[in-house]
């Protein structure tokens, strides 16, 4: 039991001191694929270390909501780190506290509150953003539910744990077209809701074209730094679903051992390492949508969640 | 209902399910060249169906079809397409469709369930194997979307794309079905094809060259301008 407890804030640990990395990495791979040098992929951490050293400015007219925003975008993806695998394919302390969809409404209450601290500033861009934001929150909403009947229906569980083992055990479950497809639509899902490229420019910095980096404008010093890092966060939550729940397990410790544990991290990062591959020749081979056109692009993804529930629904 | 599954069972599942989102992929995009990628994905996909039945049922008859598909869909008429065709039709944009690309989709959708609804009946009276499962609803709700491109569609070479689609569909659903379809039967119906291709091909670049637009929606008031 006190095991299963360290284990848990390992993988807090693992989650907070790796996920600026990995943007940093994508950043600059981003960056070498376009043949420039780019920044360091230490440079998240240089940013979050500058922010935590400011002074923090506040709007007059903003509210409570203004100020906890930064804490609730900081602590979700923690609190969502306690039910998903990161590190070991055996349920831990904290594993049967809430399923997929409760760790789905805990992120969506940090958007939730991170949309009206937008429109609290009165700064005319934020309010923008922030629809624009939810404009793409409720159509990626029932691709969300379709994935989670599937993988409901195909594993009779939404625990993460219990349906990770049911991917690859026997191994020619991992070819059922319910668990790809499910994957192609979480891909997408992902993109979507990080505001990665055919969705939202990440690296785009007009105001009138931003949908997702347009929140937290008005943040500055400590809030800023907490919800940048919440947002590398959030990144990093989201791929561990992607690579440990839906993907495969492979990699994860199984034993209650501390060296698995501890070798786990590297092979975790390993798969996020090739995530952030196959998502930089994504990135750099499309051009962002417009507006309108961003519709298109989250029906295709649940056509393809649609599909995914109604071969399961057939084969089964 | 619950079937052993085995992997060849799983990766004919798999062929179905991106076999079913090539059709939409026909269905819901803009360019041509797209399109006509979508449909050389979607007989690649029932190809490789017609190959893993071979491979469960020990059978040479799928093989053959798989093979004479992959020869003829695959290679020969996008290869037709190409040296007939001007290729400045290609990176054209259809713009102007009848219903536009998201409501299309959801449409395709239900049209996909009632294909599935109308398997029922049939696999329910040939009784439960893996096979049918998958490959007789899947192919005919691609004869349905096939059906549904070719509604939609107001350029020539989608709606020929459309003809074709719906001829897979029923070729999906019919190598479940007729397991000993001998190759001759296969063999008719690809020259029928690409007799048909290379016919639809040949007017289209008629009218390119007449009216150079390939947009054959507008072809009721050209009549009305030659009085």
């Amino acid at each position: 039991m006190l095991k299963h407890f360290v284990f848990n804030l390992m993988q807090m640990f693992v989650v907070m001191a790796l996920s600026p990395l990995c943007v940093g990495i994508l950043n600059k791979l981003k960056e070498r694929v376009q043949s420039k040098t780019g920044p360091s992929i230490f440079q998240p951490y240089r940013d979050l270390y500058k922010l935590f050293s400011k002074d923090e400015a506040v709007p007059k007219q903003s509210s409570w909501i203004f100020r906890i925003t930064p804490y609730l975008v900081f602590m979700a993806p923690l609190f969502v780190t306690l039910l998903i695998p990161v590190l070991t394919d055996y349920p831990l302390f904290w594993a049967f506290m809430g399923d997929m969809v409760g760790g789905g409404f805990v992120l969506a209450l940090a958007g939730f509150f991170a949309t009206l601290a937008a429109v609290d500033t009165t700064n005319p861009y934020g309010a923008m953003g922030s629809s624009r934001t939810r404009m793409v929150g409720f159509l990626a909403e029932p691709i969300f539910i379709i994935v989670f009947f599937t993988v409901s229906y195909v594993a009779d569980s939404t625990i993460p744990f219990i349906v990770q083992q049911k991917w690859v055990n026997p191994m020619s479950n991992f070819f059922e077209p319910s668990h790809i497809l499910i994957l192609i639509a979480f891909f997408m899902l992902i993109l979507a809701e990080k505001g990665r490229i055919p969705v939202d420019n990440p690296s785009g910095h007009f105001e009138l074209a931003m949908i997702d980096e347009s929140k937290d404008l008005e943040f500055s010093g400590k809030g800023a730094a907490l919800m940048k890092w919440g947002g590398y966060m959030k990144f990093f939550v989201l791929m561990c679903i992607f690579l440990n729940v839906l993907v495969t397990p492979w990699g994860l410790a199984s034993t209650q051992n501390f060296l698995d544990v501890i070798l786990a991290i590297p092979l975790v990062f390993f798969k996020v390492l090739i995530f952030l591959i196959v998502l930089t020749i994504i990135e750099s081979s499309l051009a962002k949508l417009r507006l309108y056109r961003i519709s298109e692009f989250m029906t295709a993804a649940f056509v393809i969640a649609t599909i995914a529930m109604m071969t399961s629904a057939f084969q089964h | 209902m619950n079937i052993n599954l085995s992997l060849l069972i799983n990766l004919n599942a798999l062929a179905g399910g991106l076999f079913i989102i090539s059709a939409f992929g026909i269905v819901g995009s803009r360019q041509i060249g797209v399109c006509l990628k979508f449909f050389i994905l979607e007989s690649l996909f029932l190809s490789c169906s017609a190959f893993l039945i071979g491979m469960e049922l020990k059978s040479l008859h799928p093989i053959g079809v798989g093979l004479i598909n992959l020869i003829t869909k695959v290679f020969l008429i996008p290869y037709m397409l190409k040296i007939i065709l001007p290729s400045t039709i290609y990176t054209k944009r259809e713009i102007n469709h009848i219903i536009n690309i998201p409501s299309s989709l959801i449409i395709s959708l239900f049209l996909t369930i009632i294909g599935w609804f109308l398997a029922i009946p049939l696999i329910l009276a040939l009784g439960p194997d893996p096979i049918l499962y998958i490959n007789l609803p899947i192919g005919i709700s691609g004869l349905l979307l096939g059906a549904y491109t070719l509604t939609v569609r107001r350029e020539a070479l989608p709606q020929l794309i459309g003809i074709l689609a719906m001829e897979n569909g029923a070729f999906f659903a019919g190598i479940s079905l007729a397991r000993d379809l001998s190759v001759i039967t296969e063999l008719a119906a690809a020259f029928d094809i690409l007799v048909m291709v290379f016919v639809v091909a040949v007017l289209t670049r008629k009218i390119h060259e007449q009216t150079g637009t390939t947009f054959v929606g507008i072809l009721k008031s050209l009549k009305e301008e030659a009085k």
